[in-house]
């Protein structure tokens, strides 16, 4: 050791600090997603083989150790049960289809919005983006109850409608799909503004230009250049919409009637109003498989994006 | 009406009937309160291809993008084709920019980038696919076709902003430092690709550079620009022999600048009496100014003469030292030091092979010019 120069000696010591420093690095988030995110998966996937009891916890184990025998029962009941009744499946597709139309409604008030911002001067950017966030400062759940006070039967829209005349009597707008799409848009609007503000305010000019020089009327540049260029953006946006809407369940309670149907709510009535967590379980796992899908296509979109912004 | 000046050898501007098709009457650009684009106008004819020649920031940038419509005029007019381009949008105006910063679509191919304004045309899908093959060959980016511009290399990125630009065949041709980003071997290509490609479309070039050697090689005129403002519009053979103040003349190419006062007023040449040379330079246009009036002679480094022996008789003669030699292959050039301290640049262009030169550091010259080779510039 003592022979070689110290150069290589204090080169090859960096070396292996920076070694550990990359592992360090990697291993935080790592533990994070193993602790707060795989481990509770693999308690709720047990679950979901397992059976239901009357008992506390209310399910049977999985593996037994009974007389020398070790025993795996893996019940697969549970997801079975998902595919007979047809509840579930209606109440999945009822989930996609809201999440859905509330992401496309978010998007399309959401990129007019972002835009603007893009392009307003930069010193007001921060003010408009600090309004668009502004809600949050307030808890989520008496934002919602404030909904209720907007669409009731003689809430403020209604009072205000028959007051200029324009309607004779309340129009049902809480406990409709109508009061849900209204409280996902609301409430999802600022994750769809964000990640296209972030992509659109990167947007050159340029390009713009460059399309209008070429013979393009602005619609055509908006939709042949603007919207391509954002197209991470409007995938990064859409997903963190469509994502947490589609297990969404405060918002389909307070304000849906009894038609909607949406897995948040299913999933709650499992657990707590029939105890049974096997199947609560099982209804989760394939929650979860509904949405990897649309992950995946986030990173997808991001890594097409990377690739793009030389 | 001649469709390239190049080929017939016109030169409209001397005509006083020729229409020009570009008329710049009087324009001004003000961001705020900068002046980026001051009072200029300009007449530019079919088929020519004119240079704005400038440093960086003189306002080059600016006058091109109130041509194709980007910017709005603070005062003043554009006239293209005889029409006022008042309140007309770029893309309906007959115009076609390369950017300085080509803007290729990033999410295109080369191919897709060069079809885009065809395609806004609605144009029938062969032709399109016909003339961008065509386009493609022409800047030799065949091979390239299905890239997206973030594989291509700077000069390939030039050279498809070129063709997105040319393929629409606007009757106004408006490049932002075209061949900036070139080797000089492409570069002198690629200019003569223009020349060729104007003179077979019968296309009006603008040319934006801030390299007087292109705007020499390319242009039918050039308009010289400093601070906003244009300082001369001339052929550039009449940029380079007589420069009409000492901005142009140290612009384009080399000069020295002799200062003195007008000594005395021939009918066919002037004498300027000048301290820092030692004697009174003869120069032969006369100009209109009035005796002890305070005014520039400049001659050209490569119109001066030296000589250890006789010079013979050149009308302008002074003696110095050499000071400092630069061996150029095809030329040399010599720092003189003149008896008053100033320095004088000489090129001699090296018409013998010898190793070792006649003259060397420290040697006494004898230096002299002829006397129509100066010429007077005001400040
Ligand atoms: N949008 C703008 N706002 C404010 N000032 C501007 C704007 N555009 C240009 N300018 C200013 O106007 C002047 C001329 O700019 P321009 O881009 O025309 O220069 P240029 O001659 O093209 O220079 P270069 O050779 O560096 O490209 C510069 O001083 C620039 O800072
Ligand atoms: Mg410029």
């Amino acid at each position: 050791m003592s022979s070689l120069p110290l150069g290589s000696r204090i080169g090859s010591l960096l070396g292996r600090m920076g070694l550990k420093g990359r592992l360090l690095v990697i291993a935080i988030p790592t533990v994070w997603l193993l602790v707060f995110f795989l481990i509770p998966f693999l308690v709720v996937a047990k679950i979901s083989f397992s059976e239901a009891a009357i008992a506390r916890p209310p399910y049977l184990p999985i593996v037994e150790w009974i007389d020398g025998f070790f025993r795996v029962n893996l019940n697969f009941n549970n997801y079975l049960f998902l595919l007979e009744d047809p509840l579930y499946l209606a109440a999945y597709l009822g989930s996609v289809k809201i999440a859905g139309v509330a992401t496309l409604i978010a998007l399309l008030i959401g990129y007019p919005m972002a835009y603007l911002i893009a392009r307003s001067p930069p010193d007001q950017r921060n003010l408009l983006l600090m309004l668009v966030v502004l809600p949050f400062w307030t808890s989520f759940l008496l934002r919602v109850y404030a909904w209720i006070g907007f669409l009731k039967g003689n809430g403020v829209i209604n009072n205000l409608l028959m007051s200029i005349g324009i309607i004779d009597e309340p129009l049902v707008m809480l406990q409709t799909d109508f009061a849900v799409y209204v409280g996902i848009v609301y409430t999802y609007l600022p994750f769809m503004i964000l990640p296209l503000y972030a992509n659109l305010v990167k947007l050159d000019e340029a390009y713009l230009e460059a399309s209008s020089d070429l013979g393009a009327l602005p619609v055509t540049t908006f939709f042949t250049v603007t919207v391509p260029l954002s197209l991470s953006g409007i995938i990064a946006g859409c997903m963190l919409v469509f994502i947490p809407a589609v297990g969404e369940f405060v918002i389909p309670a307070l304000l849906g009637g009894p038609d909607t149907l949406m897995i948040g709510q299913v999933l709650w009535n499992e657990f707590f109003s029939n105890r049974d967590w096997p199947v609560a379980s099982s209804v989760a796992i394939v929650m979860l498989f509904v949405l990897v899908i649309p992950i995946m296509l986030l990173r997808w979109a991001q890594s097409a994006g990377e690739g793009e912004s030389r | 009406m001649s469709e390239a000046i190049a080929v017939t050898g016109l030169k409209p501007w001397t005509d006083p009937n020729a229409v020009p098709f570009l008329k710049i009457n009087n324009v001004t650009k003000k961001f705020g309160a900068f002046t980026s684009v001051n009072n200029v106008s300009l007449e530019i004819y079919k088929g020519e291809i004119f240079c704005l020649l400038g440093g960086s920031g003189c306002g080059k940038s600016t006058l091109l993008r109130m041509l194709s419509g980007f910017e709005d005029l603070t005062s003043g007019q554009i006239i293209i084709d005889g029409q006022d381009q008042a309140g007309i949008p770029p893309y309906k105006r007959p115009t076609n920019m390369m950017f300085q910063s080509y803007a290729l679509f990033p999410h295109m191919t080369v191919e897709k980038n060069i079809a885009y304004g065809l395609k806004r045309d609605g144009l029938p899908r062969a032709e399109i696919a016909t003339r961008v093959t065509d386009m493609l060959s022409l800047v030799q980016m065949g091979a390239f076709a299905a890239r997206k511009p973030h594989q291509l290399s700077g000069g390939q990125r030039q050279r498809v902003a070129l063709a997105r630009a040319l393929v629409k065949k606007p009757k106004l041709l408006l490049l932002d430092e075209p061949l900036g980003a070139l080797d000089k071997k492409l570069r002198e290509e690629t200019q003569f690709e223009l020349i060729k490609i104007q003179e077979s479309l019968g296309v009006t070039f603008v040319v934006v550079t801030h390299d007087q050697q292109e705007a020499m090689t390319l242009s039918s005129r050039i308009g010289v620009m400093t601070a906003g403002k244009i300082v001369q519009v001339g052929t550039p053979r009449e940029i380079y022999e007589y420069p009409q103040n000492r901005f142009v003349a140290d612009f384009i190419g080399s000069v020295n600048i002799f200062e003195g006062r007008i000594a005395e007023d021939g009918e066919s040449h002037v004498v300027v009496a000048c301290p820092e040379a030692g004697l009174g330079i003869y120069v032969p246009h006369s100009i209109a100014g009035v005796i002890g009036q305070k005014v520039a002679v400049a001659v050209r480094p490569e119109k001066m003469q030296i000589s250890k022996g006789d010079l013979g008789d050149l009308r302008n003669k002074l003696s110095g030292t050499i000071d400092e030699i630069a061996y150029m292959g095809d030329s040399s050039v010599y720092q003189i030091r003149l008896d008053s301290g100033k320095r004088v640049r000489v090129n001699q262009s090296n018409l013998f092979r010898s190793e070792e030169s006649s003259l060397n550091y420290g040697d006494r010259v004898n230096l002299g010019w002829a006397g129509n080779a100066g010429i007077v510039v005001t400040s």
